[in-house]
């Protein structure tokens, strides 16, 4: 089976930014290039006007299987992923049991091959049961599937620890990942420490928390000389030290959240839960920051932390309330947004969903290239329309976009030759 | 002149002239405490439901005789053990005991912001007896009354509020009212003690107890939690007593007329000398007292009963 994608403007980072056709045949890129024509049999989808671009990729989504179903499961959440435009979703592993051994690891698989929509790639653990104290299989991990290693939301305290998980991640070729926090300074903390804070009598997590771990990370890296990917920064010390430390040639990559380039603590305010998520949102200042290293290339990555919450579990009292918000469906044109301000260029931003994330892991994703799989996401840049939870894919809706008018909507999404999302388009 | 707000959540949210009105109503309430028959029926027919997820028994006490002196029904309810074991949100407590007509709701609770969440989510009207670390509004209200009693004006007075700053409720709610009825508002503790950016409020922090003790007209003395002793706050109750305890030659150094507030329990010896408790510069027993006619005078301009 094949398709031709006709008309489009294709926007495939560091290769080619132009209008052209792309054709796919049995499952990978066969072409792109003026004037294709279609095989027999095949199908056309008229793209005048759209983006097509590869796939997105995320390098951190919840999808909360095994154990916290009522959440998100590996299907919802594919299909979360699909209608946002994403194609490859890594999950990390603080589900129940967590994924630190092999048989976790393929569960995820088989449940994503099942579901048939995204590449669902688990995150595997650093340590057993993210304990921060014994390693995990990482070999073990690694060959049953695993693409990255980390104990997301159960960052490790132990630095000795941690060194050994990045010495021995060398073996592997993984990257390791971590949620930069100092959980003894953020003991308690459920916003970001500042006047807001102090305003609301909420508990605190300073800055400093994300910062000295950064920091941290940053020295183990340098000592070993692993590959070090930094999950959701948050402040601008977080910025400032891995732009030095890229200066300096350390292996180190970074990802920021929309809602980290968007929001700020003020949002709290109300005791607001869908404005509670860790890392907390910061002030003003750190969203410059933000955005300053994602335009100059310090942040390499925008990821979701698609993190999905019941309702009943966000109606709680602010202290009690989860962290976390959904992602998957608002990130495109949250970051088109980005583009629009004139942060950054419409190929960086899709670089930033695309081939960087893909380099980060090692994946073979995140391109339009002869011979690459075919994850295609079609994409109307004019359309707009108002974030709508009710209309999620998800099974959450703990979202604090809810009502936003954006601009960017996923039109198709294609994933190994597949069209598994599809909204109108003019076909012949 | 009217209360037109379904709750009372935090003093952050009044205004001069509603503060003062509260008080002005308490005055005229203060006037029946002191009857042979403490009773009037401003609020009969009435239900008052004190919820109360934290153990308190001043303040609980407190509202319950301020709702019986008005003739209300009350009813004392403490789900911390019951219900949150059981898994129900505080949300969906407070929509059943909505579901018997309760009139107002009196919340304490350990998480900041419970009452505007409990505020949102019922019709009836909420009055917030003390969330997280946040605001007790009605504390800081009877504060108030009690300073006024003693003939002091808030413009120009100088108040010094002295210990956990950051761990307390009382204090930010005395903080934005007295800073808005045009006081110089000082915080005395360690550092450790002093939530982030609070002199961006308009607060004047000191470290040192005696500096800010000097010239200052009330010394509000917050309650030392014990617990924290060792936990990075301060490293023992004996060291905090010598740096932070108010004794007798500390309160030499505030203005003569000076008063001393403390919103109870005490810890006598700790954070006050027990001969400076029962002076005659202290006030915590009219406090108490006070806190009645408040509680009487928030209860009736919330039943809409002036209406």
């Amino acid at each position: 089976m094949s398709i031709l994608i006709k008309g489009g403007r294709v926007v495939d980072p560091d290769r080619f930014v132009g209008v052209a056709d792309v054709l796919i045949d049995n499952g990978k890129i066969a072409a792109v290039g003026p004037n294709l024509s279609a095989s027999v049999g095949g199908r056309t989808i008229q793209a005048n006007g759209k983006l097509v671009m590869p796939g997105f990729v995320d390098l951190h989504v919840h999808f909360r299987e095994p154990g916290f179903e009522y959440k998100e499961t590996i299907q919802s959440g594919s299909a979360a992923a699909v209608a946002g435009g994403f194609t490859t979703v890594c999950c990390m592993p603080n589900t129940n049991p967590v994924n630190d051994n092999q048989a976790v690891t393929e569960f995820i698989l088989e449940r994503a091959r099942l579901a048939g929509l995204a590449n669902v790639l688990p995150v595997g653990a650093i340590t057993k049961g993210s304990e921060g104290k014994e390693l995990a299989e990482i070999g073990d991990l690694r060959r049953s599937g695993c693409v990255a290693i980390s104990d997301d939301g159960k960052p490790v305290m132990n630095s000795l620890v941690m060194r050994r998980a990045m010495e021995y991640a060398l073996a592997f070729d993984l990257t390791v990942v971590d949620h930069c926090e100092d959980l003894h300074l953020a003991e308690g903390g459920c916003m970001n420490e500042g006047l807001v804070s102090t305003e609301l009598g909420l508990p605190g997590i300073p800055s400093a928390a994300e910062d000295v771990m950064v920091a941290r990370n940053l020295s183990l890296s340098e000592l070993t000389g692993a590959r070090l990917h930094l999950a959701h920064i948050s402040t601008a010390g977080s910025v400032r030290m891995v732009r030095e430390a890229k200066a300096r040639g350390i292996k180190v990559t970074a990802e920021a959240c929309p809602h980290h380039f968007l929001l700020t603590e003020e949002l709290v305010r109300g005791y607001n839960t869908h404005a509670k998520m860790n890392p907390p949102l910061r002030t003003w200042a750190d969203v410059q920051a933000i955005k300053e290293g994602l335009r100059d290339g310090t942040i390499d990555v925008i990821a979701t932390d698609h993190a999905p919450h019941a309702t009943q579990e966000k109606q709680q009292d602010f202290t009690e309330a989860p962290f976390g918000i959904v992602g998957l469906e608002t990130a495109l044109p949250l970051t088109l947004g980005l583009v629009e301000e004139g942060v950054l260029s419409l190929e960086q931003a899709v670089q930033k969903l695309t081939s960087a994330p893909a380099a980060t892991f090692g994946l073979k994703k995140g391109t339009l290239a002869v011979g690459a799989d075919a994850d295609v996401v079609i994409v109307d840049p004019q359309e707009q329309w108002e974030v709508d939870p009710s209309k999620f894919r998800s099974k959450s809706r703990n979202t604090p976009f809810a009502g936003w008018k954006v601009k960017g909507r996923v039109n198709a999404t294609i994933v190994g030759g597949s069209v598994v999302f599809q909204t109108a388009l003019v076909e012949r | 002149m009217s209360l037109k707000r379904k709750d009372l959540l935090s003093l952050a949210l009044l205004s001069v002239d509603e503060i003062m009105l509260v008080l002005d109503t308490a005055d005229s309430f203060k006037e029946v405490t002191g009857r042979e028959i403490k009773k009037v029926p401003a609020l009969r027919g009435k239900t008052v439901v004190n919820l109360f997820f934290e153990p308190s028994t001043r303040t609980r006490t407190s509202f319950e005789l301020a709702a019986k002196r008005l003739s209300a029904d009350v009813i004392n309810f403490s789900p911390s053990a019951s219900s949150v074991v059981k898994g129900e949100t505080l949300l969906d407590t407070a929509r059943n005991i909505e579901a018997m007509q309760a009139d107002i709701i009196v919340l304490r609770h350990s998480s900041a912001g419970a009452a505007e969440t409990l505020a949102n989510g019922v019709k009836s009207s909420v009055i917030n007896a003390g969330d997280g670390w946040h605001e007790h509004p009605t504390q800081a209200l009877l504060d108030l009354y009690t300073i006024r009693q003693r003939g002091m004006n808030f413009s120009g007075l100088r108040v010094a509020i002295v210990g956990d700053v950051a761990h307390s409720r009382v204090a930010r709610s005395n903080i934005y009212a007295l800073l808005k009825l045009g006081a110089e508002v000082r915080l005395v503790g360690p550092p450790t003690m002093m939530p982030r950016g609070v002199e961006k409020l308009g607060a004047k922090v000191y470290y040192n107890m005696d500096e800010g003790l000097r010239d200052v007209h009330v010394i509000m003395m917050l309650r030392l939690q014990l617990e924290r002793q060792g936990r990075a706050q301060f490293p023992t109750i004996r060291e905090y007593s010598r740096l932070y305890g108010l004794t007798a030659e500390r309160v030499q150094l505030a203005d003569a007329g000076a008063i001393v507030m403390h919103p109870g329990p005490i810890n006598r010896g700790v954070e006050i000398a027990p001969d400076v408790a029962d002076s005659l510069s202290s006030v915590i027993l009219e406090q108490v007292a006070n806190g009645v006619a408040v509680r009487m005078g928030i209860l009736y301009l919330m039943s809409g009963a002036n209406s």
